[in-house]
């Protein structure tokens, strides 16, 4: 157990170095001068100059990456160009619609897709069947902002039910942010209840055809018994990893769903920084969602220690 | 205990109707041929007709018009070009580099480990994020978008394929090409890539069908194809800060992008049911 779990903890070095090499790579790829890319447009040949020293732009390039590398170890995620704040304080400030936003999207999402699925797969065939593949197919056909644009106009325009963009802080009392949360979450939860309900059907049909289930039925456990103590206790590793490997996904949603909806997030804060072209901001982000990311998969990987015993041995 | 109902053993999987298939092939047939003839037709739509600003479907404006008086009709229509033109080419470009670097890999081990620590580098980087900041890094246009979509692709096709060629390098017949002497190329195309070709078709649908969804969502966020040339994403766009006013900006080319990402999703799980191994094992079995 302890040796897998070192094993896979010391995985993500790689994967954490590789992504930090993409990243500070990114402003090199371009045509132009990264200098001149940070300095943005308007900025004169010494402000330019500043920055290239600033940034120690004018050294080789390995150590310019050695150079970022330890400020990224040292938490320094550079300034933004634009308003001159540390990048890791505005990201900071901007954490936590987000996270309240993909949290509440995962939450409706399992509670959604699982039961979905497990049903799906105990009636195969049947019409609840059906409209389950179907729908899960158009869930993760239409995109996000589509969604989100028709559910408002039901629901916040037409229906007055809910507010129609914006976003409240936890401080302002938890139902209040519930509500101004609940369409964003709504939107997002179809591609994300799209894709686990998918997983979790396909999974429990091959879990229901396995020997192990034949057998119970032949001691003459009742369906219940079946579902309960055989089939759900073995859909748990294959639905967490769709959980994990789909996180990408949810991150990428909660950028647009942020659009739509004008929540002040990190997504809202990445497409801003893009449009002023704010590198260093870019740069911050892509490195924290990232890391979430990575962090997110790992615990997924952890968890099938919880889930499967035959992992820890 | 009067229904023994163990679905899985008893029926098989049911064959999804011909009709979704049908349709979504009709369906695609066309866009395509919208793709083609319809900047022809009825040009880009960029005239500006500050008369007809954000008036409602009629019979003038079939769907509409925008804030500028552009005929939402014509720009939907001719977008369904650029739309086109991006599923296919990334499909294009995701399939001949991750399937090269997937068949590689999957096939020499030293390959492999390097191949597989990249991709998951790379993969870890949500793809959305990745590809709005290429665009921005690389500028706009058509071209630009078309790489900054395929780079986060590209490592999950490679790894699609690795696992796919690691099962057929296990079968027989590869142990029975070696030991009669062919060579590792040879191995590699006659008897590697025709077994995983269907495999690799599949995920050429699931590719397109989101290359089309990342362009809406860049040309949505505001770094997509530039908005002279209409594709479904910046019509789209167009219309988000009027959606209130005037859904049908919105509506049409929404409606559209679904019914196009949907239809290739259906021909893409259709495929899959006819090629995916493990599916095929359990059938027989």
């Amino acid at each position: 157990m302890s040796n897998f779990v070192v094993r896979r903890l010391l995985s993500v070095i790689p994967i954490a170095f590789i992504v930090l090499i993409t990243v500070f790579l990114l402003l090199h790829i371009g045509p132009g001068d990264p200098a001149a890319l940070i300095a943005g447009e308007n900025a004169t040949r010494d402000q330019i100059e500043a920055i290239r020293e600033r940034l120690f732009l004018d050294r080789p390039l390995l150590e310019q990456l050695f150079l970022y590398l330890s400020n990224v170890a040292h938490l320094d995620l550079g300034q933004s160009v634009y308003s001159g704040f540390p990048v890791l304080k505005l990201i900071l400030q901007r954490v936590e619609p987000t996270a309240v936003l993909a949290v509440s999207t995962l939450i409706l999402s399992v509670l959604i897709a699982v039961p979905m699925g497990v049903w799906g797969a105990w009636r195969a065939g049947s019409a609840i069947d059906t409209f389950l593949i179907v729908a899960s197919v158009v869930g993760f056909s239409v995109p996000v902002f589509v969604i989100g644009y028709v559910l408002v106009d039901l629901f916040a325009l037409r229906a007055g039910w809910l507010p129609v963009q914006g976003y409240k802080p936890l401080s302002s009392g938890f139902w209040n942010c519930l509500r101004s949360i609940t369409l964003p979450s709504i939107t997002l939860s179809f591609l994300f209840s799209a894709l686990v309900a998918r997983i979790t059907r396909a999974t429990m049909l091959e879990v229901l055809a396995e020997d192990y289930i034949r057998t119970a039925r032949a001691k003459g456990a009742n369906n219940r018994r079946i579902l309960i103590v055989h089939a759900l206790k073995n859909i748990g590793v294959p639905v967490v990893t769709v959980i994990g490997t789909s996180f990408a996904a949810l991150l990428g949603g909660v950028v647009i769903t942020e659009s739509v909806f004008n929540i002040p997030g990190m997504g809202r804060l990445t497409v801003d920084a893009i449009l002023t072209r704010d590198y260093p901001v870019v740069q911050g982000v892509l490195i924290v969602f990232s890391f979430v990311l990575i962090a997110v998969n790992l615990l997924v990987d952890l968890s099938y220690a919880l889930f499967d015993p035959r992992v820890r041995q | 205990m009067t229904t023994v109902s163990s679905p899985a053993l008893s029926k098989p999987k049911p064959a999804r109707p011909g009709v979704a298939v049908s349709l979504s092939l009709l369906a695609l047939a066309v866009v395509i041929l919208m793709a083609i003839f319809g900047p022809l037709v009825f040009g880009l739509g960029n005239d500006l007709n500050p008369m007809m600003r954000l008036k409602p479907p009629s019979a003038i404006a079939w769907f509409g018009t925008d804030n500028l008086g552009r005929d939402v009709f014509v720009r939907t229509v001719s977008g369904a070009r650029n739309s086109v033109t991006v599923g296919l080419c990334t499909a294009i470009v995701v399939l001949a580099i991750g399937g090269t670097l997937g068949v590689v890999a999957g096939y020499f081990n030293w390959v492999d480990r390097i191949v597989m620590r990249l991709a998951d580098g790379l993969m870890a980087i949500p793809g959305i994020l990745l590809a709005i900041a290429l665009v921005s890094v690389l500028g706009g246009g058509l071209v630009t978008v078309i790489i900054a979509i395929s780079v986060p692709e590209i490592p999950r096709t490679a790894r699609l394929m690795r696992s796919v060629v690691l099962s057929i390098r296990e079968l027989p017949f590869i142990t029975a090409a070696i030991s009669v002497g062919s060579s590792t190329p040879k191995i590699l195309l006659r008897h590697i890539v025709p077994n995983a070709i269907g495999m690799l078709s599949v995920q050429a649908t699931y590719v397109c069908a989101a290359a089309i969804l990342s362009e809406a969502a860049l040309s949505f966020l505001g770094v997509g194809t530039p908005p002279d040339v209409p594709s479904w994403g910046n019509v789209i766009a167009s219309g988000k800060e009027y959606f209130r006013l005037a859904p049908w900006i919105i509506a049409f080319p929404g409606l559209l992008l679904s019914i196009m990402v949907l239809s290739i999703n259906i021909l893409g799980d259709r495929l899959r049911d006819r090629f995916d191994p493990r599916l095929a094992a359990r059938r027989a079995s």
